[in-house]
């Protein structure tokens, strides 16, 4: 099965943006005022970001964080997500609006995956996608999925992500992977990257 | 890379609770779709495929009580059941556990009734399977919008290539809410009524809820045909998170794909079992991928109008609608096909056919987000 590295990764919490290692932003940990600056910070005209809900934001802000890492992006860089609560919070947005008037715009977002179109269109990714509810995160499965697309060429470049938004309470870790013929990154070096305090 | 083979299966719909009472449906040319004038899910007219929750209920009953277990829980429940019943022989200490939905229990939101609110959690519809039955690895569960269904087969035969299992049981479902009525009422895509996919005068959706069971495994039936998964791709249109691309992109990426895992050109492809949702854009989109894939005048059809769309099941559904048809040399037609309604040629079943040889069969959906999947479907094994 084909190895891979760990390239960049970036991990989101308790109004923090940490990336590879180094907090490179925080504020309030206050869910909405996070949002709006963290999206501030990253200093970038993207006016469809105000239309996202809030997990599609999250994801938004962490692949745009390790993606301008990058020299070039590839079409085929695969997303591989992952979280517990799927569209949870968006879910209770809708089904409140059903009380006076269906949203559609509202609607559109009660899917996990809708936020893999979103990064796809950021980037130009016309590339595999998978979505997994876990509850909790599971290195492993990112992983092993990853490596398969790999193996079988249909990724050069994986996305992987924990993305979890439960109610207020947003939890995230995201990192980009590739073939390595080196050395191997371990289920054991990504948990303890998910598992550190970062002040 | 190891291939995945096609086994026991099991559709749970309108149209019977057992495989064979489908395909019969299927044959001759019966819809499961009804209409409503007013429903639980809307105030206006729709039409849907519905499962009768009483006679749901009392085949249940014959394995669990009915009143611990949602409608969909049941549903996906006497699925996964019949394929257990009969191969007895199967442990379920090492067989995989990956599951299809959209929405799971959202209805739950609007009234949780006797549920705990966990209920609402797609990864605690896995654990419920995985408890019942009493399964010894952990489930995986897929919500990937509509191409869910085929997707857990993509992410079966992995799992199986990653030395996690050598057999699972891939179970998809969703049921029929308000939520997700008024949602797809809200985007004024659905259809009041059958639907009429790829057709001059379709004009929308109907929806319907389902579930679906099959065995898969890295290995062939001995001495008989057997259908194997012999190539998968998925790609995102990176065009609009709502509506599909117009050329076509992430489709035709994923068919080119999937030809090339498989290893054929587009003609060895003698039918495609569509998405065919009967949305003005998904059919248009849907007929520029398969002419782009040189696949305008090869057999297709869509079976939305039998089912409605129901979403996390429908790919997994229309995937053990191929097997059969594989193995029986048979097409199901499209039903209320009339005049062709999409800027490129393609060739609509409208006619049962059971003499028709098919060594490989395309499955394509797409769904929200931009998603895209296609299949290839292989008949392995006859005359040697």
């Amino acid at each position: 099965m084909a190895n891979l590295s760990i390239d960049h990764w970036v991990r989101i919490k308790d109004g923090k943006i940490i990336a590879d290692g180094e907090v490179i932003f925080a504020s309030e940990a206050d869910i909405a005022s996070f949002l709006k600056a963290a999206f501030k910070f990253l200093n970038i005209k993207y006016p469809k970001f105000h239309k996202m809900d809030r997990l599609s934001k999250l994801g938004f802000i962490a692949s745009e964080t390790v993606m301008k890492e990058e020299a070039e992006i590839s079409e085929d860089t695969a997303l591989v997500f992952s979280n517990n609560s799927s569209s949870l919070a968006s879910d209770q947005n809708y089904q409140e609006s059903i009380k006076n008037f269906p949203s559609p715009s509202l609607f559109v977002y009660t899917l996990p995956n809708i936020v893999l179109g979103e990064i796809s269109i950021r980037f130009g990714l016309k590339s595999e996608n998978v979505f997994f509810i876990e509850d909790e995160f599971n290195a492993k499965l990112l992983i092993d999925y990853s490596a398969q697309l790999i193996e079988s060429a249909k990724a050069n470049k994986v996305l992987c992500a924990w993305l979890n938004l439960h109610n207020v309470e947003y939890d995230v870790f995201l990192w980009l992977s590739s073939e390595s013929h080196k050395k191997e990154i371990t289920e054991e070096q990504i948990r303890k990257i998910y598992d550190a305090d970062y002040d | 890379m190891k291939n995945l083979y096609l086994h026991e299966d099991c559709i749970i719909s309108p149209l019977g609770c057992t495989t064979s009472e489908n395909l019969e449906h299927l044959r001759s040319g019966t819809t499961g779709l009804q209409k409503f004038n007013k429903s639980e899910f809307l105030d206006t007219p729709i039409c849907a495929g519905v499962v009768n929750s009483e006679v749901l209920a009392e085949a249940f009953s014959a394995i669990g009580d009915p009143k611990a277990f949602t409608k969909l829980e049941q549903m996906m429940l006497l699925a996964v059941h019949q394929i257990l019943i009969k191969n007895p022989d199967l442990n379920r200490m090492e067989t995989g556990l990956i599951v299809s939905t959209t929405k799971g229990n959202v209805h739950l939101l609007e009234d949780l009734c006797v549920f705990k609110k966990e209920r609402l959690l797609l990864s605690n519809l896995g654990e419920i399977i995985k408890d019942f039955f009493g399964f010894g690895l952990k489930p995986i569960v897929v919500s990937n919008a509509c191409i869910s269904g085929g997707l857990a087969l993509a992410v079966a035969k992995k799992m199986i290539n990653a030395g996690k299992f050598n057999k699972a049981v891939v179970v998809g479902g969703d049921m029929l809410s308000k939520f997700i009525v008024t949602g797809f009422n809200s985007f004024q895509a659905l259809s009041e009524t059958a639907c009429k996919p790829f057709s001059k005068d379709r004009n929308g959706i109907n929806l319907g809820e389902a579930a679906a069971a099959m065995l898969v495994s890295d290995t062939p039936k001995k001495d008989s045909v057997t259908i194997s998964l012999a190539g998968d791709a998925s790609a995102n249109d990176a065009n609009h998170i709502s509506g599909p691309s117009r050329t076509g992109e992430g489709l035709f990426k994923s068919i080119q794909n999937s030809l090339k895992e498989a290893g054929i050109s587009s003609e060895a492809i003698k039918a495609v079992a569509t998405h065919g949702t009967a949305t003005l854009y998904n059919d248009e989109m849907e007929a520029i991928a398969i002419t782009r894939s040189d696949l305008g005048a090869t057999p297709l059809h869509s079976v939305k109008a039998y089912y409605g769309h129901t979403l996390g099941a429908s790919a997994l559904i229309e995937s053990i609608l191929c097997k059969h048809m594989m193995l029986n040399n048979e097409i199901y037609p499209s039903l209320h096909f009339n005049k062709l309604g999409v800027s490129k040629e393609i060739n609509v079943v409208t006619a049962y056919q059971n003499s028709i040889n098919l060594d490989y069969v395309l499955k394509t959906a797409s769904g929200f987000g931009g998603c895209n999947l296609a299949m290839v479907f292989k008949k392995e094994g006859q005359n040697g």
